[in-house]
This record gives structure tokens, C-alpha cells and sequence, in this order.
């Protein structure tokens, strides 16, 4: 059988249909690449076009032998798994093969690591419920992340339901695409640059209100940053007010300095605290 | 006081409660109402504070003024700390910009005693109706009742609320009268019960209204302090599970005590607190909630107190060596969970994936199992796990290196030809 390599556009039709180009043919891809990512080697390659009506087919397909099936294809898609494409056909493959018994345990060497890679994009997802950090402006909600896997789908249903009657937007920098939502319509959509505008007096004040909350809820005698660090690795810092410099929580129009977003008596939430000593209530 | 001001004091003041989850609700959207709480039905961390506990709540005091004077509260009246109040409209303002902001997935309500426990609930109840009803808040509620509130009250905050609590604050009564004289084990567990038929009538309500309003839906916790009394753990254990079996809490929360005054009935204040014992005690929650454990199975009279060198699931099964190994491609769900190493979600998908095939060795570390603890213990189609042969004190010792790599190893003795050779032969 002749080696080939398959191309196509990137999305998950383009891929749905690489799956439909191997059966047609009837042949078994070396590799299945997005088109920006091919450097020429010795294999011949294809590109696929994308068509609309043969992803569907194959999706419907697989939902047919099995929903959960389906759901993994689909999120499996989503992570940064490296060569996802070949695991997912792979396990598209199988399951054409063999039914969707093997479905059942997740042990299975070709389902393990998509499980494995879509467990770590759930895994994540879950977290930036929680980590993902708005700023208003002027009655607009706007946050950026900087997640490992594409995670805006899964939260796209989470903060439409949050935020039903708000408008907002979350921007991933890794992924260069935004999550836009407004009068009860999402869409996301690939956008190559943004900058977050400097904060007005009300939104600095409530950054600055955030940042006093945070150091002052923890308690002094438990410091415990491995256990922080577990529970919140620090790639996801980055976005979160309370990490943020000092420059974050001054608003545009005031050059003056503004009071430092730190505790009066010293409780740090970055550094290390001083001394160990009782607390200071109050 | 600016409101900067306010709030650190406020939350400094309620940081030592140690309930902050938003688990347990599900209301979806609301028309004209700001969030919901469907997201937390398994609750959302929102961040880790410096101590590694998670923050999802606003958690903060109504006010820090107290007319109570228990001995190991930072709020007593004794106790010399600048006090102060918020007002309901800076309360909700900043609980909607929190939330808004999504630094938080509600409030979480307590307040010091402020001339009388009803007159306190009563500030409370305003300041959630205001957020409730004025400012339209939909997301999370945890509101403190607090003992010696007349029921009535009680009823009010807990149809505003998602979920109540109310603090057992020390394991024994002795304790309470020692060191919380104005408040009575009476007091405490009365609002509980009350709690507790509110709830189960509300059920029925709900059961022939769809719309009827929702009391308390998430149910009731409640916290205990842990080391400022000499209780042992076995006495807490029982009174947690007291409590589950009795008053149906969702959760029981351990606070290790932090020596915040000096006074003759409390551990001196350089005394650490007692994390690793508030550790074991959540350890030994869990099996009680989801592994099927009984408070006497983990500890009894002659062993009051967990060891603080393995967890409770691998001291109970060091006591049972007989128990094991389990075969886990035919033993039953109960008791692959009392394998250590297995939890509930590993113990679930050895049971789907066995259907499959019958599971090797090596499948186990895919499913999730901890082999690191688990392998002593189990075998796979008759087969050890690697490295799982060892049994008696040795896999003692082997369990407590594997819980703490490059802690102190237990003191290893030297063999002595002498020592087996009784004295006076």
C-alpha cells in the first residue's frame, strides 16, 4: 500500500473528512497533518477539502455505535495531544472494527491516551471556571487565558449560563481565538492580536478590593504554597488579578499612586510571609 | 472606614471558619436575576489562598462586634480589635461585583453576635433580602445560623439561603462550657434539627408544588475545632458520624486550632496547629461518606487516635491483613473501595473495565489506581502488582516511606544476636 499523508485545514470538519477520505479510498494515512504544520518529507501527501456533508456522515457514524465515542472524538480534538489526529482515526478505526466494546476500558492502549489527553482538558477546563478573571468595560466583561488545550467550547456553556444577561468576551492568547457573547448569541472566532484596555477607577477599585481579600483570607500559621501549587498550578497565574503587579490595579486617569494592592500588615499573597508568629486580627 | 477598610477587617475576622464550598445547588438561570448556581453542583474553586485552602466564597463577617466572650475566638468581646459593620447595599454591591468579576460564586454570610443572637439575624436576613430581592443576586448563599436564634428567624434565612450551617464549635460538652460558656450543646444542635425537618418537609412541598419556595437546598454543615480541647479523635469520629447518621449534614468541617490568645484553658500560642491531625480527620471523613467506613472500624478505645504516619484506610488495613489480597477482577464494588490506593473513581472504572477482559497487573496504573499503596494489597488475574511482595511489619514500614519519601524513616533497630535470648538463660 502506497504511504500517504493527509492535509486539511484544521478544523474538526477538515479532519472528519480525512477520516472519510481513508475509507473511500480505502487506504490507511501515515499521518494526518494540519496544512500549516507539513514540512515536505518523502512521503506523497493529499489535501483533503473539507466538505461539510462527509464530517457530518462520519460523526453521525460513530454517534451511532457510540455517543460516548462521538463525545471523546470531538473533545479529543480539542487538547494538545501531540499526533491527536492519528490517535483519534485510530480509535475511529476500532471502533468501526470492533464495535464499541472496547469503549468500556479505559485501559484500552488505543483509547488510553486520548482519555488521558481529553481527562487533561477537562481537567483544565474545570479549573479556569474558577480562574478565569473579568474586567469591565463600560458594562462589557472581558478576560484572557492562556490554557494548554483549546478549552473555549467547554467553557462557552458555563459562562453563557453565568452571564445570560451580560455581554462578555474571553480571548485565549496560546490559541489566538476569542469567545464573543452578547444578547444570548456566542461565537468563537480566531482573532491574531488583542490588548486589554487599561482599567477605569471602579473596575482598579474592585481589582484592588480582590487583591486585599485574598491576602488577608489566609491564614498566617497554615502557609502551605506546595498545597496552593497543587490545587492551582502557577501556568495559570499569569492571568489571575491576585498575581498581578502593582501597575494592574492603578486605573488610567489617576498617574498618582494609587494605595499598593498589598495588606497593611503584611501578609503577602505571592512572597513568602514574614516570621512566623500569631496572627494580628484586625 | 472606607470600604477597603472594612473588608479586611471582616474577612480577617471570619477567615477561620473553614467551610468554603459552593457544592450542592442547582438553580439554573433566572429571568432579570444576575448568575446561578448550576455550575456548583460540584462546586467551583475560584482560587487557593497562601494556605492552600480553596476560596469560592465571599467570605466575610456581617460585623466583628461580639457580645459572646468564647476563648478562642478572635472576635471575642474581651479582645482588643478594631471592630466594624457592613452596611446591606456595600454588602451586596460588593458581592455582585465580585461575582460579576468571576472572583467568586457567592457569599458566604457569618457575623459576630451583635447585641442578641435575633437581633443579629435579623441584620442578616436584611442584608440577603437586599441582595436577593433588591439587588436580584441568583448566585450562591451560605448563611450561619446562629444557636439561640428563635426558629422562626431561622425559617427566614434558610429559604434566602442555599445552604445553613451552624458550628458545633468544640467535640464536647465539657468544652463548650469551659470555653464557649454562652453558647450550650442545647442551642446548637436545635437549630440543627430544625434545619434538618425544614428540609424534609420542604421535600414534600416540592413534591406537590414545583414552584414552592426552596428551603435551604443544599442542605447544612457544620464545624468543629479541632486540638484546643484534649478530645480524642475517636470522640470526634463518633460525633461526626453521630451527626451524619442523625441530622443528615452534608458536610462536618475540621478547623485545626490556631492559637490566637493566651489563656490558661487553651494550648500555650506558640503551639503549631495541628494540621496533620485535622488532615487524618478529613481522611477518615471521607471514608465515611463515600468508602462505606464506620467511626469503630478505624479507631477504637485501645487506639483513640489516628497515626501520623499512614492514613486511616492503610491503618485499618494493616489491622486486617486477613482482608487481603482483594482480586480485582472479581471482588465487589465495597470491597475494592477498602483497598488503599482505590477510591470511588478507580473502584468504578475497574468494575467497567473488567467487563472488557480480565484485567493484568499492569492495566491497574491506566484506571488510576495508586499502586504506590494499592499493590501491596490486591492481586490481578492471581497475579501481584511488581513489588507487591512484602507483608508484616516490613510493609508497615514500606507504607510510611511511600507516604513520606525522604521523611525520617521509622527507627530501624539493629539486630542484636543478644535480643532473642531472654534474660537470666
Amino acid at each position: 500500500m502506497p504511504e500517504v499523508i493527509y492535509l486539511y485545514d484544521g478544523s474538526l470538519d477538515g479532519f472528519l473528512c480525512c477520516i472519510f477520505e481513508s475509507y473511500a479510498k480505502k487506504e490507511i494515512p501515515t499521518d494526518i497533518l494540519q496544512e500549516e504544520l507539513w514540512e515536505p518529507t518523502l512521503y506523497s501527501v493529499r489535501a483533503v477539502p473539507s466538505d461539510v456533508a462527509h464530517a457530518r456522515r462520519v460523526l453521525r457514524r460513530v454517534a451511532v455505535l457510540s455517543p460516548y465515542a462521538a463525545d471523546l472524538l470531538q473533545r479529543g480534538f480539542l487538547t494538545c495531544l501531540d499526533r491527536r489526529e492519528l490517535f483519534l482515526y485510530r480509535m475511529v478505526a476500532k471502533l468501526l472494527r470492533e464495535g464499541p466494546g472496547f469503549l468500556r476500558n479505559p485501559a484500552d492502549e488505543v483509547l488510553y491516551p486520548i482519555i488521558k489527553a481529553v481527562r487533561a482538558l477537562n481537567g483544565e477546563a474545570q479549573l479556569l471556571r474558577g480562574f478565569v478573571r473579568f474586567s469591565e468595560f463600560s458594562g462589557v466583561l472581558g478576560a484572557e487565558i492562556e490554557p494548554k488545550n483549546r478549552v473555549l467550547p467547554l467553557l462557552r456553556g458555563h459562562f453563557c449560563s453565568r452571564y445570560r444577561n451580560e455581554a462578555f468576551f474571553i480571548y485565549d492568547r496560546v490559541h489566538r481565538e476569542a469567545l464573543f457573547y452578547a444578547d444570548g448569541k456566542a461565537r468563537i472566532v480566531p482573532l491574531e492580536h488583542f490588548e486589554m484596555e487599561a482599567p477605569g477607577a471602579e473596575e482598579a477599585g474592585y481589582r484592588l478590593l480582590w487583591k486585599r481579600f485574598y491576602d488577608t483570607v489566609a491564614i498566617r500559621e497554615r502557609y502551605n504554597p506546595k498545597c496552593r501549587m497543587t490545587h492551582m498550578p502557577k501556568r495559570y497565574w499569569n492571568t489571575m488579578t491576585e498575581f498581578q503587579p502593582p501597575s494592574y490595579f492603578r486605573a488610567k486617569n489617576s498617574p498618582s499612586e494609587r494605595a499598593v494592592p498589598f495588606a497593611p500588615n503584611g501578609r503577602p499573597g505571592l512572597a513568602k510571609p514574614a516570621e512566623s508568629g500569631p496572627s494580628d486580627p484586625g | 472606614m472606607d470600604l477597603l477598610e472594612k473588608l479586611t477587617i471582616l474577612s480577617d475576622a471570619a477567615k477561620y471558619d473553614a467551610a468554603c464550598t459552593s457544592s450542592g445547588a442547582r438553580r439554573g438561570f433566572r429571568e432579570g436575576m444576575i448568575g446561578d448556581a448550576s455550575s456548583s453542583l460540584a462546586g467551583c474553586c475560584h482560587t487557593f489562598s497562601s494556605d492552600g485552602r480553596c476560596v469560592t466564597l465571599l467570605k466575610v463577617l456581617l460585623t466583628n462586634c461580639c457580645v459572646y466572650d468564647c476563648k478562642y475566638c478572635v472576635n471575642r468581646r474581651s479582645n482588643d480589635t478594631r471592630r466594624a459593620m457592613f452596611s446591606p447595599e456595600e454588602l451586596a454591591e460588593l458581592t455582585i461585583g465580585f461575582y460579576r468579576r468571576n472572583y467568586i460564586e457567592g457569599l458566604f454570610l457569618s457575623s459576630g453576635v451583635f447585641r442578641s443572637p435575633d437581633e443579629t439575624t435579623e441584620l442578616m436576613i436584611k442584608a440577603l433580602r437586599i441582595l436577593r430581592e433588591t439587588y436580584r443576586f441568583n448566585g450562591y448563599i451560605h448563611a450561619k445560623a446562629i444557636p439561640g436564634t428563635s426558629p422562626e428567624l431561622v425559617e427566614q434565612l434558610g429559604f434566602l439561603a442555599d445552604r445553613l450551617s451552624v458550628n458545633i464549635e468544640l467535640p464536647s460538652e465539657a468544652g463548650l462550657r469551659l470555653l464557649a460558656p454562652d453558647k450550650s450543646r442545647q442551642a446548637i444542635l436545635s437549630p440543627m434539627r430544625q434545619i434538618q425537618n425544614g428540609r424534609a418537609q420542604n421535600r414534600e412541598e416540592l413534591a406537590k408544588y414545583r414552584h414552592a419556595p426552596r428551603f435551604a437546598p443544599a442542605g447544612q454543615s457544620t464545624q468543629l475545632i479541632v486540638g484546643a480541647t484534649g478530645d480524642s479523635d475517636l470522640q470526634i469520629l463518633r460525633l461526626t458520624q453521630g451527626l451524619y447518621d442523625r441530622y443528615r449534614l452534608k458536610r462536618v468541617f475540621f478547623s485545626a486550632y490556631v492559637p490566637v490568645v493566651e489563656n490558661a484553658l487553651l494550648p500555650a500560642r506558640d503551639t503549631k496547629p495541628p494540621l496533620l491531625r485535622e488532615h487524618r480527620l478529613y481522611q477518615a471523613d471521607w471514608l465515611l461518606r463515600f468508602y462505606g467506613f464506620r467511626a469503630e472500624e478505624l479507631l477504637d478505645e485501645g487506639a483513640p487516635d489516628f497515626n501520623p504516619l499512614v492514613d486511616p484506610k492503610c491503618s485499618w488495613a494493616l489491622a486486617h491483613l486477613d482482608f487481603f489480597p482483594v482480586e480485582v477482577n472479581t471482588a465487589d464494588y465495597e470491597t475494592l473501595l477498602r483497598v488503599p490506593g482505590i477510591g470511588v473513581t478507580s473502584a468504578r472504572r475497574i468494575l467497567s473495565a473488567r467487563r472488557t477482559g480480565r484485567l493484568r497487573p499492569e492495566d491497574l496504573k491506566k484506571l488510576g489506581v495508586v499502586l504506590k499503596r494499592a499493590r501491596y494489597f490486591l492481586t490481578a488475574s492471581g497475579k501481584l502488582a511488581p513489588g507487591g511482595r512484602i507483608s508484616g511489619e516490613a510493609l508497615a514500614r514500606t507504607l510510611i516511606v511511600a507516604e513520606a519519601p525522604g521523611a525520617a524513616d521509622p527507627p530501624m533497630r539493629q539486630l542484636s544476636l543478644f535480643d532473642s535470648v531472654p534474660q537470666g538463660a
